[in-house]
Order: structure tokens, then sequence, then C-alpha cells
């Protein structure tokens, strides 16, 4: 049903007819509107679920792997310094191969204390062994948190889902929203095998301890998965398509002129500006595309790859930055670009701290990485 | 990967836990009671690598270890998917960990479970120092203790901060049942997971278990140690239910003093070789007759 709401209750709305089992949260801001509504939905009777309430996101994270351990549907949310205190968990989930969702409302890491959007707090995570997406709008968040559940609980590798906080999870516009019906044929109950999870009529031992003899190949194992996942994530994604008539299966989408001598790659909401950005340089006969990244881990390499082609220049945004380095997904471009392009690629900082990108503030960029390089740069 | 045993125990031998160990004993004791419907989420610590070398593992019922500090929030994951699957009331779920990660850092996690008044029993294996990484000082080591974090020297007697009264802040929580118990009295352990499995809420058990190389111990002590540590009064057994001691075991009449208790331990060695230490063992002598006093031991 088509619904002018903010993108938390959308989310939330969402979540709920995901039918989770657990949902542990702490409250953070952008993420509380989340994580309230869900909290209401089950107050009112709407919600089937255990919400547990708890002390801090370390907690939080620490209840669902225990729950998802028993064997049922969890999700949590949260953001920025929370997400950094869950990450001793966050990391132990994926080792532990326990299949969660959960949803990161994008915001920026201390200090200074801020509270406002940048994708600081995912970026730092992407090590940690989960799938990490990232919505360009609140239509998207909705569609992908469905699909992360159809991924996690058939790959058994959790699922992060990026939105950026404020920008997204605050703004109202419409949004679909599917019938229960709908997402209950999509995503059927999950029941995990018998020996996966914690059962008194099948007692296993989760969570061993390895020596370097068995370490590496549990390690290697998953990074192997984790790899193999683009191909499972991509048909999910179609299927998904296939199901409510929207979105695709591209882990890169492309925007824009046929052979563009400037692409623009970025990730979440910043997307909608550089298509804005975009159309008005293309009406003034500029060559200039867009390449949206959908899914950060597993990096799709190969199809950025196709999809930067034989353009020249590539400008990569980032909402986050690597200190002494440069913008994060900068470096993944370029490690993805080595040997196989030869466009000039170059790291710009936006945005952090929620900074506002304007249309122009693209346009400035499109110049500047077709004419010199600085370097990485910070845009004003 | 599964072996059969000729033992009818829940934690199978062929562990690596030291011999004498106190805390491995207790361990078997709790979950032979508690039986094979029980489902085990162990903090990182010596009870979780004497017992889980990948791909094997001791436990014979469902057992989970997640991180070092957050046993009693994984077990609070456990217990809201069991009530969500109707099996509540047919599994004990039992969450437990040495003092590091009950005194120290899992204490805030704890402390949120108990909150939430959830149906799980906690049970701190303490040995009042990490040992597994090699005996540094918790806010489970009594004063005057020799660790590796509180060595004695020439300005110091060894630890010298008091033991933190983590039956106090189960009790503050409004835990339904709190006791102590030693691996010197293992019928008394026995009757006390007995008591806590009956009861629903949220449960604290301290055991009081020896730790060979962590106190410089003979390993033939084990029990008798953990006997005097009760009989002198430095570690009063107690049982409270609902917020009311219900229980303490009595001191024996003369009541031995602390040097027995403390002479049979490494880590008290320093404090009869300096008046500075021996000040130490009069304080330790004074905190028993005040234990003996308050609950009446």
């Amino acid at each position: 049903m088509n619904k002018c709401i903010e993108g938390s209750h959308a989310v939330a709305e969402t979540i709920n007819l995901c039918r989770p089992k657990v949902i542990a949260a702490y409250p953070i801001t952008p993420q509380t509107h989340i994580v309230e509504d869900l909290a209401k939905m089950k107050a009112n009777g709407d919600g089937g679920y255990e919400f547990v309430r708890c002390e801090s996101e370390f907690a939080a994270a620490s209840i669902i792997l225990g729950a998802s351990a028993s064997g049922v549907r969890v999700y949590s949310a949260s953001s920025s310094q929370g997400l950094l205190l869950m990450t001793e968990v966050l990391f132990t989930i994926a080792g532990m191969r326990l299949p969660a969702v959960l949803t990161c409302a994008n915001r920026a890491i201390s200090a200074p204390i801020n509270i406002w959007n940048d994708q600081q707090d995912a970026m730092t995570l992407r090590d940690s062994g989960w799938i990490m997406l990232f919505a360009e709008d609140n239509q998207e968040a909705v569609d992908l948190h469905i699909v992360a559940y159809k991924i996690t609980e058939a790959l058994r590798i959790p699922v992060m889902v990026n939105m950026d906080g404020f920008v997204l999870t605050h703004t109202f516009e419409p949004v679909d929203i599917p019938e229960q019906k709908e997402v209950d044929a999509f995503l059927p109950e999950y029941s995990p095998e018998q020996g996966q999870f914690l059962d008194i009529n099948m007692p296993v031992s989760l969570g061993c301890f390895a020596t370097p003899a068995d370490y590496m190949n549990i390690r290697e194992e998953l990074a192997i998965d984790i790899e193999a996942s683009k191909k499972f994530i991509k048909t999910q994604l179609g299927n998904y398509k296939k199901a409510f008539g929207r979105g695709g299966n591209a882990l890169v989408e492309y925007y824009g002129a046929k052979n563009p001598d400037v692409i623009i790659v970025a990730m979440g909401s910043v997307v909608g500006t550089i298509k804005d950005a975009a159309d008005e340089l293309m009406e003034k006969k500029k060559n200039v595309g867009l390449a949206k990244i959908k899914c950060l881990r597993p990096f799709p390499k190969e199809e950025l790859v196709k999809v930067l082609g034989k353009t020249k220049f590539a400008a990569v945004l980032d909402k986050s930055i690597s200190l002494g380095q440069e913008g994060i997904l900068a470096t993944e471009v370029k490690a993805a670009a080595q040997n196989k392009l030869s466009a000039k690629i170059q790291s710009f900082v936006v945005g952090l701290g929620g900074r506002d990108i304007t249309k122009d503030s693209i346009k400035e960029i499109f110049q500047h990485v077709q004419k010199r390089d600085s370097g990485l740069s910070f845009v004003e | 990967m599964q072996y059969k045993m000729p033992f009818n125990y829940l934690i199978n031998p062929g562990h690596s836990a030291c011999a004498g160990c106190g805390e491995i004993l207790a361990m078997r004791h709790v979950l032979q009671i508690a039986g094979r419907n029980t489902i085990i989420a162990n903090a990182t610590g010596c009870s979780e690598v004497t017992t889980s070398r990948f791909p094997m593992s001791s436990f014979k019922v469902p057992w989970i270890h997640a991180n070092f500090e957050n046993a009693q929030a994984v077990a609070s994951g456990i217990s809201a998917a069991l009530r969500q699957k109707g099996m509540e009331d047919q599994v004990n779920v039992i969450a437990w960990g040495g003092d590091g990660a009950t005194f120290d850092i899992g204490l805030g996690l704890i402390s949120g479970s108990w909150e939430r008044q959830e149906n799980i029993l906690y049970v701190c294996f303490d040995n009042e120092a990490y040992m597994n990484t090699g005996i540094q000082a918790s806010g489970a080591t009594p004063e005057g203790a020799n660790t590796t974090t509180t060595p004695p020297g020439k300005k110091s007697t060894g630890d010298d901060n008091l033991k933190k009264d983590m039956p106090a802040i189960a009790l503050a929580h409004h835990c339904v049942y709190v006791a102590t118990a030693t691996v010197g009295n293992i019928i008394d352990l026995q009757e006390k997971v007995k008591k806590a499995l009956s009861m629903k809420g949220p449960k604290y058990l301290q055991i009081l278990v020896t730790c060979v190389p962590g106190w410089y111990t003979d390993s033939k002590d084990t029990i008798k140690v953990a006997r005097l540590a009760q009989q002198t009064g430095i570690y009063p057994i107690i049982e409270y239910v609902n917020g009311e001691l219900t229980g303490a075991a009595k001191c024996p009449r003369p009541k031995p003093p602390i040097e027995e208790y403390l002479k049979l331990q490494g880590r008290y060695k320093h404090l009869f070789k300096s008046d500075e230490g021996k000040k130490v063992v009069a304080a330790l002598q004074r905190i028993a007759e005040e234990n003996v006093r308050k609950y009446g031991l």
C-alpha cells in the first residue's frame, strides 16, 4: 500500500511484516524512531515478537546473537557509537555464522560528538563479516530489509542494511509497503536445520575455540562464502523484483550518459542528489554518469569494472574517511580497477557530520576530477 | 563428532582443566543437577577454553560461547527465543563464567538482564582473579592476594582493594535467589542449584572454586582450602530467597584462624614475611569476624 510516511516508520512496519521473533535494541539517535515504532506495535498487540529492552548496544547485539543461535528470526538497529559498541559482538555473529538483520541509521562518529549523517559508522565495520547493503531512498530501504532476511537465513551470513540517518530515517516520502501475504509468500517462516541451533533434543556446542590448526581455515571458509554470496544476493534481488515489481539485481546501478567521460561513484541517499546534478549536466551536453554501489560487502568488483568501462575519470564520493589514507570507498574502487581500468580515480570526502551536499558541490566535483589530481579532497 | 563415554556426566572427561581444578568440578556438579534439559551460555575463560577446543566439546547439553562479557545477554536472547517457542518452562537457561566475567567486564549486562527479571540462573565460578590470562587481579580478588597485576614488593602487600560484594549487588536487583557456595561442600552446592532452578526469575549463585596454579595450592588441597574459606568466615556461605536471608553455613567452634586458610596458599605467602603483611592478615581476620557477626555464621 502506498503511504506517505517517515523512513523509520516504513522500516519498522517492514520489519514487523517480516515476523521476527526477537528484537533487541538500545536507543541512539537517529535510529530511535525505528525501535520506538516497533515497541509501540508490540504494545498495541500488533507485533508478535519479544521486544527486549536492554542496557547497551553491546547487550542488544549479544541478545540477538543468543536468540539467533536458538533458531529464531532476529532484528536490531543502531547508529554511530552504538554500532561501534556492538563491534566485538558483530564480528562474533558473523564468525559463528548466525543469521541476523540489523539496520544502521548511518551517523557520524565522535569526536567531536555529532548526531548527523555520514557513513563512518558502517564503513568502520566493513571487515566484520557482515553483508552490507546501502539504500538510496526509503522505498529501497523497505525492499532491502525483506531481501536481507532471505539472504541471511539461506547463507547464514548476517546482513546490515544501511540508510542515511535523518536524510532517510526522518524524512517523509511516499513508500509502497507490501501486504503481509506478499511478504509471507516471499519470506517463509525461518526453520533452521537440526544441529544448527541450540536445542535440548539435539545438543550442539556453538562458539568453540580454534587453534592455529583450524582458525585460518574457518576464516578462509567465511571469506570464500561471503565472496560467493554475490550471486545469491543478485538472485534474491531479482526474485524480489519479480514478486514486487521493484528494484533490480544489479549490485552496481548505472545512471547517466551512454559513453561517459566522468563517472561519479557513491552510496546511499546522496545518489538522489547526484542524479539531479547529472541530469542538469547532461542537459548542458556534459558526458557524465553515476555508479551507485548498492552492496559494499561483498564488494561487487566485476560489476563495477564493467560499469566504469572506458570512462576517463571516476570521482568517488565518501561520507567517511580512513584517516591517514583517503575515502574508504575510493580505496575499494581503486583496488577493483587495478590492472583493469585506465580511468583516473580520485577520492572526494563529502558530507561529514551532516554537512549538506548540494547539486553545486557535485558539479564542482565533476569539474575538479577532470582538471587536476590533488589527491584526497574535502568538498565543502 | 561424538564419542561414546563410559560415564554418565553431562560434562565429558577429556577436557584440559588442571588436576585439582575447582572450577571444572563445580561445573560438572551444577550441570548434573540441572540435567539434560539445560542450555548453557558460557563466558570466555578457563571454563570455555578447557572444554571446547574445536572440533571437540565436553558438553552433552546445548552450549554456546560468544564473548567474554556477554554470557548473560546471550542467555537473555536464548530465553526470549524459548518464550517465543513456548518452551520456557521446559528448559533451564544457565549463564556462567568466572569472576572477571561476572564482577567486572560483564557486570553491566548481568545488571540489565536482572532488571528485566529474566528466568535465568547465573553461576559465577569465583577463583578470585583472571586465571585464564595468567593470574591478574579482578574485582573479586581479596585484599592481600598476590596476583601478576598486584605483585607484592617493597611498597606493596599485594592487592589493596576489598573484594566486591557481588551477592549484595544481586540482591539490589531483586534477584529471587542469591546464594554462595564452595567446592568444599558439594552437597550444599547441589541443593542450591536444585533450589535455584525450582524458582522462576533471576537467580545468582556464586561458587568459590580453588585455582591450583592461581592460588599456588597443592592439587590435593582443592577441597580442603575451599572448606577453610567457609570455616574461617572469610567467604560467607549464605542463601537469600526473595531478598530474605534463609540460610548461612555456621563456622565450627572454635573457629579456625584465618592463617590456617592463608598458609595453604602461595598467593598469601608474602604476608607472613613482613610487619606490613601481618597487618593485612589481621585485617583479613577482622573481615572474617565481621562476616560472622553480619550473617550469624
